[in-house]
């Protein structure tokens, strides 16, 4: 019992998520002011950020809307991201192999922290606010299929193991899944969908700073807004850490395994941040034409191929 | 200096408003963010809703219309905020002062914490007046 709470509190759960999450967005953050000739925030700027919001800040909380909702939908969300965090992890690190199914509740575990954002939004009576409600649900709408495709694609290369340890077990035994031709379509359609889910840039429309200053988290303030930026530094952990489990072989940290699971790490979070900082924002349409038509007829090809063992 | 103090001068979000600017003011503001002069390296962030600022700059004179909106801003801004008049317009009206429209220099109208003379002020005026701010 104290080491299950162990689990959720410290060590692969909220403590070290968020530690490290903070870490991995000043290293975003770098690599975004390097690729602009710039220098950059500091080491612990992430930190201070939220230390600043969490005990400095006022909250204010909206006079046309539903001041309840709109605190706790925050507080939802960190859960959801810390509890898929863990469930991801245990798994990942090798300390546990995971619950018959918990692919299937990892997949809608990971959809609460932007379930959150819209109800967080559409609490606030702002009309810009929800008007990035609206577009967070039109990219929800388009990226959780293909999203779900991935995930039966991995399972079915899997030999239909519907869990995370039999599905990195099997990776460890003949070789991660990206090194196959169905493997690297599947890599590429999932970067995609981790941008979206991150609210990156091709796809940061909900909360498009130039257009609809910051969409659904207009109204967020002081502690409420800390908590949403510690959801979103988790999601930068999370989201690399489920990559690396369905596709790249699992994160071990035995020996020389360490050095190699933190370069797979740096190297997803490198590709997401050029990805991010070479494109222009796409309308949410194009968005969803995007993901509805072409990232679905990738990873349906995936499919196809690693049924004839591609 | 405490903790928290400490936080907060390490992080200031910046929010701009512009009154009834020539636009000198806001193309130096611009400046600071640029590659050259870059106020990441404080941990400073433009940010766009005032619900997120920690530091509001001001710039440009203020006239009948933009007294009722600064007043706006500034009472839905979460406090603790720091005020920043940027140019001569700001800081004392220029050479809008005797006008008709006009409605006071900033300070005037809401408490102001630094101000930044010059007609546009150079950017490294601006981080040395910031700077300056952070060290109060």
């Amino acid at each position: 019992m104290a080491k299950d709470l162990l689990y959720y509190l410290v060590f692969p759960g909220f403590l070290f998520l968020a530690v490290t999450g903070g870490f991995l967005s000043w290293a975003d953050r770098k690599v975004t002011a390097w690729l602009q000739f710039r220098k950059g925030p500091p080491l612990l700027q992430p930190f201070y950020d939220f230390f600043k919001l969490l005990l400095v800040k006022e909250t204010i909380l909206p006079a046309k809307g539903s001041p309840m909702t709109f605190l706790l939908a925050p507080v939802l969300g960190l859960t959801g991201a810390a509890l898929s965090g863990v469930l991801i992890l245990l798994p990942a690190f090798g300390m546990k192999s995971g619950f018959s199914g918990d692919i299937i509740v990892l997949f809608y575990l990971l959809t609460i922290p932007s379930l959150t954002y819209i109800i967080g939004a559409l609490a606030a009576g702002n009309p810009l606010a929800s008007i990035g409600a609206s577009r967070e649900m039109k990219l929800i709408i388009s990226y959780e299929l293909t999203f779900l495709l991935i995930i039966a694609a991995v399972i079915l290369k899997a030999d239909m193991a519907i869990r995370l340890g039999d599905i990195i077990a099997t990776q460890q035994d003949r070789g991660a899944f990206c090194g196959s031709i169905s493997g690297v379509l599947l890599f590429v359609a999932f970067l995609f969908c981790m941008q979206a889910k991150l609210g990156f840039v091709p796809f940061d429309m909900p909360e498009a700073e130039t257009e609809i200053t910051h969409g659904c988290f207009i109204e967020y303030s002081g502690t409420a807004y800390s908590l949403v930026k510690l959801t979103k530094y988790m999601m930068l952990f999370i989201l690399p850490a489920f990559i690396c489990t369905l596709l790249l072989g699992g994160l071990r940290s035995d020996g020389i395994h360490l050095l190699w699971t933190i370069l797979k790490f740096m190297g997803v979070l490198l590709l997401i941040t050029l990805i991010r900082n070479t494109n222009p924002r796409l309308r949410i349409g194009q968005a969803m034409r995007f993901f509805l038509i072409w990232m679905n007829l990738l990873v349906l090809t995936a499919i196809i191929l690693s049924y004839y063992d591609l | 200096m405490g903790f928290k103090e400490y936080c907060f001068k390490k992080s200031l979000w910046v929010f701009h408003f512009g009154g009834a600017s020539c636009n000198n003011c806001d193309i130096e503001i611009l400046d600071c963010l640029t590659p050259r002069y870059d106020i990441e390296r404080f941990g400073m962030q433009l940010v766009g809703s005032i619900r997120h600022a920690d530091v509001l700059l001001v710039n440009g004179s203020i006239n009948q219309k933009d007294r009722i909106r600064l007043l706006e801003i500034y009472r839905q801004a979460p406090k603790p905020i720091l005020v920043v008049a940027i140019g001569a317009c700001g800081c004392t009206g220029g050479i809008f002062a005797e006008g008709n429209t006009f409605a006071g220099p900033v300070d005037k109208i809401i408490p102001v914490d630094a101000y930044i003379p010059g007609c546009p002020p150079k950017p490294e005026a601006i981080i040395a007046g910031i700077v300056k701010l952070m060290k109060k």
